[in-house]
């Protein structure tokens, strides 16, 4: 916005015609994308529109197979982190990249070559820490710090390191309501100060809220450049989802938290008495928790990174013993875990045998192949899975379709309880309507439905009951967006 | 190997001996090369069902001995009155040596998060160590010159299964133990349990509610009782005795063997008879051209080598659960 | 008394083998890499120095890390390029230098006799003269003081370097060491690489300064030792040299044994290192191994 002198006329970042291919998918097409000097430029779209591809770009991690990079001015050819970083840029990632067992001073120069003095870098750290107004821990290890303190670092890192452009990966998606408002405000005097911001979010609220510009990319294209000020939220769903009418209008109304009118509340499935859960390396993280879950309930479960609430899903989903009170739990649970890759699905097996991998540790004598292959081929068919056949492996399916064969399976018998944790992460928006209708679908037939999401909207937007962890306890809050947003800092 | 090929000087003799050494004549492939593929398969099967969990067991060397050793002490003079029911108390008990061998490295990885591959070779250096002990103090034949036990009672020793060879009953056993191997880990839900825990320990610990730490351990300790049962099998069908250098390596060879099998059972039958030839030849060659047989155990490494490049993460690999069906043809979604 | 002096300095002299080679692997380990290939550098290491060991103990030396990091090339093309599994491969390396060296052992006919000239020792004036630990400490050969030498310097190195700084985070967080611009794949072929040329000198130490021969499987579990030594210290230079010792002492006692002629049989004796492994290991082996230890894909 300011331009004090002639040299900051020039783009932070200017991409010109870059395409990028994976095999067979083209993730980037031609795309030109500029950012001035001075400006907070938000980057939106859909899951897998390219957005996070784009900036891996610009920050040297991938090279493009086509195009032109110039920043501030400077053609680049190396695509390197290293050069990408001599001429000012940083890149704080959406999975946060920290050392998690070297020392805060140690992470911010990471990177670097020559000799490490400990005083120097701590020296760095104060500085840059009084320049930038954020503030972290100084003696601790980067695994000990908050998410939010994990933020700062990263941020930091970028900046002692003489960044000029800033490039944001989806920053707050594990904030909590509050620490949004922080970090936007922080975004905004960081571009006051003269400072360039690239923002990836595929929030339009925030998008609007604090970029002077926006750029909207689908399926690798650039289809929507405009400024903030002038393109409402509106125009903006209709550029990221234009083919679907009914998700247009939720994604523009998901804030307002619209709910379905709750079913009568029947029979007891959960019951949680003064609750204790003991995480693996022995930390108490739930404690005296006191809550009950009915039939055709879906409860949403809302908190912020490392408030305990993975320990209390994983104690809902008989994972992880309760440590003291009584927890009583139905006999069948269906388990949708946040890393299907990791916890779900076993890759290089085939579909029928991701199948007969659920709850295999109770099975005794022979595997029923044929009966499980012949299931298979009814879950494929009744939940509209792409594949070539029941013996494909789970590799060869999309994101969405394993994603949906992990919902299958888990839904297909009349389980009790149904835990799932982010069970949309990654998916488009076909996929995830499909989710949070089988998750909807479940609960009217008679199941207790407990989720949680990293996305406060879309719990929201599904739950009918909503429990907020904060720092071990265990709270039911009205289904407000404020208020839930409060408890999840335990504010009152 | 090269230089080895060149100090022998005539390639042609060399390869000349490699053949009369495994294959060339029916009392070297009845004799040796059928003989020595016996414990290689036995062993390999058991590697086969570790790897398969993702547990690697590099001690099947030390397993083995123990198994021989048990089943030596069961075949002792002592053993004459036991007739036919000696040889199964002697398989048996080689099957529990080596399972409690393998066990010990079984419960240091699950009490005390130790690496197998450090425990199972520690344990083969100290098996080895044990078999010098035995056989130079507590088990030394009565005159008390060579290295060696007595030999075991007649009854306890594996019938011969053609009278001018040295092929003895174990290539039955050894053939029985591939298919029901086989079985077991396609057919059977602990055998799929054993897999599914080494294809994805998160997957089998979340999805499929196991008992990680268990099947890993329940697949260390069922490899070492195959080891454990070569050994036996060997006492039994060939040495007839205990003494220092019973085993050739046949505890890594049986890596080889089994990688190149894809850790399949029913390959493993296959691999196991050539790397059978491959050291029977390499015994020829060292015989007859003064080529130093340990060139077989480089040529296993290269294997070994040559199959995890060309196949990627080894443990990753095709395996057919389920038959096709006629009616499959078109179905596809 | 008259004992322990000999004992001490037979102590240190068998330890210098395996500090070196458990120096390496903690490099090695720290980025990440698990080189169970270590047993094949030592062979390997000692064969060479045993035959280029003509002239002066150097040039044995320097064969012997020559060759140890030529098995090292392969660990790294293997583990490193080409992502696949660090225990297999590792496994088939030590098989693989094992049969060769053996090999070429045998085709060199009546090798048995062939002694090489080993290091002389390089007493220190006066230090020397202390009793009992005099010659333990300082008259020792050059390659004992230079093991322990490494101690200090690589702990220094990761600390207090920016490669050292690097070399951690990769075994830590790989995918953050990326982002921050370091080089993952090439800090993990050099640390292998340095890892495996001390592999080498281990071996070439155990001919030049002990043995003064080769024989075939001389390297006798040394690297296996070797990287149960890196876990009971900690991955820590100083916890790994303590554990160096305790291993060292325990492989001369078979030495004291022999010279005091205790009626304990040789073989029980022999079993003491790999037996005292287990043991230490079920006692102490929990520490905080680097994150990413073993694992095929970095990121």
């Amino acid at each position: 916005m300011s331009s004090a002198n002639g040299q900051l006329q020039l783009p932070a970042l200017e991409l010109r015609g870059v395409a990028k291919r994976f095999g067979d998918v083209t993730a980037l097409d031609g795309v030109d994308f500029t950012v001035a000097a001075g400006s907070v430029h938000a980057l939106v779209g859909e899951n897998g529109a390219g957005k996070s591809t784009l900036m891996r770009i610009a920050d040297g991690l991938l090279s493009p197979d086509a195009g032109t990079i110039r920043l501030f001015g400077n053609t680049i050819t190396a695509h390197s982190v290293r050069q990408a970083m001599r001429v000012g840029v940083g890149m704080v990632h959406q999975h946060l990249s920290l050392a998690p067992n070297l020392s805060v001073t140690e992470n911010l120069v990471l990177g670097e070559s020559g000799f490490f003095r400990p005083g120097s870098a701590a020296d760095l750290l104060r500085r840059t820490e009084l320049a930038s107004g954020l503030i972290v821990p100084h003696d601790a290890l980067a695994r000990d710090l908050s998410i939010v303190e994990q933020q700062r670092l990263e941020i930091l890192k970028a900046l002692a390191r003489g960044a000029r452009l800033l490039i944001l990966d989806e920053p707050t998606a594990v904030l909590a309501p509050s620490e949004v408002e922080d970090l936007l405000r922080w975004i905004r005097d960081f571009a006051a100060r003269g400072g360039s911001v690239v923002l990836v979010t595929h929030k339009l609220r925030e998008a609007r809220a604090v970029a002077d510009e926006v750029t909207v990319l689908r399926h690798g294209r650039v289809v929507r450049v405009g400024s903030a000020a002038t393109i409402s939220e509106h125009e903006l769903a209709r550029a990221i989802f234009p083919e679907n009418v009914e998700v247009q209008s939720a994604a523009a109304t998901l804030a307002s938290g619209k709910l379905e009118a709750p079913k009568q509340p029947r029979d007891l499935l959960v019951q949680a008495d003064a609750v204790d859960v003991t995480d693996s390396r022995g930390a108490r993280r739930i404690h005296d928790a006191v809550f009950e879950v009915r039939r055709h309930e879906i409860v949403g479960i809302a908190a912020v990174e490392g408030s305990g609430h993975r320990e209390l899903l994983q104690a809902l989903a008989a994972l992880l013993p309760v440590s003291s009170g009584v927890l009583r739990l139905p006999e069948r649970i269906g388990l949708i875990p946040a890393d299907r890759y990791r916890d779900a699905l076993v890759l290089e097996f085939t579909l029928v045998e991701n199948v007969a991998l659920h709850r295999l540790g109770t099975r005794h004598g022979l595997i029923p192949w044929r009966d499980l292959e012949d299931r298979t081929s009814g879950l494929l068919e009744h939940f509209d899975i792409v594949a070539s056949s029941a013996r494909a492996r789970a590799r060869e399916l999309s994101g969405g379709n394993q994603q949906r064969l992990v919902v299958a399976r888990e839904l297909e018998h009349a389980h009790d309880l149904v835990v799932a944790d982010n069970p949309t992460r990654g998916l488009d928006i076909r996929a995830t309507a499909f989710v949070h209708g089988q998750l909807r679908e479940a609960a009217a037939r008679g199941a207790a439905v407990v989720v949680h999401s990293s996305d406060l909207d879309e719990i929201l937007s599904l739950a009918t009951r909503m429990l907020v962890v904060y720092h071990g306890e265990v709270r039911e809050v009205a289904l407000d967006r404020d208020k839930v947003g409060r408890a999840m800092l335990g504010a009152a | 190997m090269i230089i080895s090929l060149a100090a022998a000087g005539d390639v042609v003799g060399v390869l000349e001996a490699f053949w009369r050494g495994s294959l060339g004549t029916s009392s070297a492939f009845f004799s040796g090369t059928l003989v020595r593929a016996i414990p290689l398969s036995i062993v390999g099967v058991g590697i086969a069902i570790a790897f398969r969990a993702g547990v690697f067991n590099i001690g099947g060397e030390g397993q083995l001995l123990l198994g021989a050793v048990a089943a030596t002490v069961v075949g002792l003079p002592w053993s004459h009155g036991l007739g036919v029911a000696g040889v199964a108390i002697a398989l048996v008990a080689s099957a529990v040596a080596g399972a409690a061998w393998a066990g010990i490295a079984a419960v240091l990885r699950a009490r005390f998060g130790v690496l197998e591959v450090i425990s199972t070779i520690m344990l083969n250096f100290i098996a080895a160590n044990f078999v010098s002990y035995l056989v130079r103090g507590p088990l030394q034949e009565p005159t008390h010159v060579y290295p060696q036990t007595e030999l075991i009672s007649t009854s306890v020793r594996l019938p011969r299964l053609w009278a001018e060879t040295r092929l003895h009953a174990g290539i039955v056993i050894a053939a029985a133990v591939a298919v029901g191997a086989w079985w077991f880990l396609t057919r059977t839900a602990a055998g799929f349990r054993i897999r599914a825990v080494g294809a994805s320990t998160t997957a089998s610990r979340v999805t499929g509610r196991v008992n990680v730490e268990r099947v890993s351990a329940v697949a260390l300790v069922a490899s070492g009782a195959l080891a454990g049962f070569a050994g036996g099998i060997e006492v039994t069908g060939v040495t007839y005795a205990l003494y220092e250098n019973l085993s050739p390596g046949y505890g890594f060879s049986a890596i080889a063997v089994a990688i190149l099998a894809r850790l399949h059972p029913l390959a493993i039958c296959g691999t196991a008879l050539l790397f059978a030839t491959l050291e029977t030849g390499a015994l020829g060659m060292q015989r007859d051209a003064g080529v130093p047989s340990v060139v077989a155990s480089a040529l296993e490494a290269l294997v070994i080598l040559a199959v995890v490049a060309m196949t990627g993460r080894f443990v990753r690999i095709p395996w057919r659960t389920v038959r096709p069906r006629a009616s499959d043809a078109g179905v596809a979604a | 008394m008259s004992d322990l002096a000999p004992f001490l300095e037979a102590a240190v002299r068998t330890t210098t083998p395996l500090l070196i080679a458990s120096v390496g692997e903690t490099v090695s380990e720290r980025a990440g890499v698990i080189n169970v290939g270590l047993e094949g550098c030592i062979i390997a290491g000692a064969y060479a120095a045993f035959v280029s060991a003509t002239a002066t103990p150097v040039t044995g030396y320097a064969a012997a890390i020559l060759a140890g990091m030529s098995v090292g090339m392969l660990l790294a093309l293997f583990a490193v390029v080409l992502r696949r599994d660090q225990i297999i491969v590792g496994t088939a390396l030590t098989m693989l230098s094992l049969g060769i060296t053996g090999t070429l052992f045998r085709a060199r006919g009546d090798a048995t006799a062939l002694v090489v000239a080993t290091e002389s020792t390089a007493a220190i004036p006066l230090l020397s003269e202390i009793p009992i630990v005099g010659r333990a400490l300082f008259a020792q050969p050059a390659i004992a003081y230079l093991a322990f030498g490494l101690v200090p310097a690589t702990w220094w190195w990761l600390r207090r370097t920016h490669a050292g700084l690097s070399l951690r985070a990769v075994g830590d967080a790989p995918g953050a060491a990326r982002a921050a611009g370091v080089r993952v794949e090439l800090v993990q072929c050099s640390a292998i690489l340095f890892g495996s040329a001390l592999g080498g000198l281990a071996g070439g130490s155990l001919v030049l300064a002990q043995a003064g021969s080769f024989a075939e499987g001389m390297s006798a579990g040394r690297g296996f030792l070797a990287i149960a030594i890196v876990a009971l210290g900690r991955w820590r230079p100083a916890g790994v040299a303590i554990a160096s010792v305790v291993f060292g002492a325990a492989m001369a006692l078979q030495f004291v044994v022999q010279a005091l002629g205790w009626r304990v049989r040789y073989e029980l004796v022999l079993m003491i290192p790999y037996v005292l492994t287990l043991i230490a290991l079920g006692a102490f082996g929990r520490g905080s191994a680097p994150a990413m230890l073993g694992r095929a894909r970095v990121d």
